[in-house]
């Protein structure tokens, strides 16, 4: 019952202007409006937050943990794809 | 002039207290986790602004009452809070309607004691004012949900509304202290809310499709320390910790 009248949503928080929302947490709200408020309740009591984003759960299309290894197993052997061979300067800051 | 002010902002602070108080008293049995955390929001919110206001009025009073012995140490006849904080929570919907109510009066009320002569007074506003901004937008949502929700819960929106309205005309009434801190440039007066207050009740009102009841002015007395019954349980269980154990400290 709870599940029909209330669904889960995804909230996602940016924690400062020029970084990415970041995932934070789930919680169950009527509606979007609802769900803002919620989030920002539950997720921002400690200035975490300067921007929310939420998201019906069942709006997310995801992958399938079944496909973990044809998914993500052929990335493990291609090294050169990662950065570490740069030199990232100090300028650059967030990244 | 210094005991009018006194007095005045000591109203304030009951008010808040007593209404972050009963707010507090749903920890833990809010309808949901997230509105249970919601509340108590409301609540921290409400005791901040009442320890501000409680150290302000100790310190204009010159008696060396601080935060604590005002809000613990003070007797039911001696708090001055509006009678609508002090009643009972009811159920979740007339807790929602208590708490619109309060708000939509308090926010616009604390915009303009932000231009009060007093610094001080001014200043708490300042903060208070964007924290009961919050409160009825949250209150308000709730209120439009419950009122064009279902039969159940708009019945109990409107009983909730219905029996509460009866502590609204105490909001516009002012006796001589409060007059005399109108005349000095210190509170604004109630009055001048109202139109502010009330086109906000009708908009929201409106999205729930809830009556909007008459504000009557039979109840009045609570900043004057007459309350209803519901007061005294409320303090008695409030303070009894610190009465019992005065000084304590985490």
């Amino acid at each position: 019952m709870a599940e029909v009248t209330t669904p889960l949503y995804e909230v996602f928080i940016r924690a400062k202007a020029g970084l990415a929302h970041k995932h934070a947490g789930s919680l169950h709200a009527h509606d979007d409006a609802m769900a803002l408020q919620m989030a920002r309740d539950v997720y921002t009591r400690r200035g975490e937050g300067v921007s929310i984003w939420v998201v019906r759960s069942d709006l997310i299309a995801a992958s399938d943990p079944t496909d973990k290894d044809m998914m993500f197993e052929p990335t493990a052997s291609k090294i050169y794809r990662h950065p570490t061979f740069y030199e990232v300067p100090e300028e650059v800051g967030n990244m | 002039m210094a005991a009018d002010l006194v007095t005045y902002t000591l109203r304030l602070a009951d008010t808040a207290l007593v209404l972050g108080h009963r707010l507090s008293q749903w920890s833990s049995y809010g309808p949901t986790i997230e509105e249970d955390i919601a509340m108590s929001n409301l609540a921290l919110d409400l005791i901040g602004q009442a320890r501000l206001l409680y150290d302000y009025a100790g310190t204009v009073e010159g008696k060396g009452q601080d935060e604590d012995a005002l809000a613990y140490l003070r007797d039911e006849h001696a708090y001055l809070n509006l009678l609508i904080a002090e009643q009972p929570n009811g159920d979740f919907a007339v807790t929602m309607v208590r708490q619109f109510l309060y708000a939509a009066f308090m926010q616009p009320y604390m915009e303009a004691l932000m231009r009060s002569k007093d610094a001080t007074l001014a200043a708490i506003a300042a903060k208070a004012e964007k924290e009961l901004a919050y409160h009825v937008r949250h209150a308000g949502e709730w209120l439009v949900r419950l009122g064009d929700g279902t039969a159940e819960s708009q019945a109990r929106a409107q009983a909730g509304l219905d029996d509460l309205a009866i502590f609204v005309g105490e909001f516009f009434e002012t006796d001589a202290v409060e007059k005399a801190m109108i005349a000095a440039g210190i509170a604004p007066d109630p009055t001048s809310i109202r139109p502010r207050f009330e086109a906000l009740l009708d908009h929201v009102l409106g999205e729930a499709t809830l009556r909007r009841p008459v504000f009557s002015t039979h109840h009045l007395g609570g900043k004057t320390g007459r309350h209803t019954e519901h007061l005294g349980p409320m303090l008695a269980e409030m303070q009894v910790l610190h009465r019992a154990h005065p000084g304590a400290v985490w």
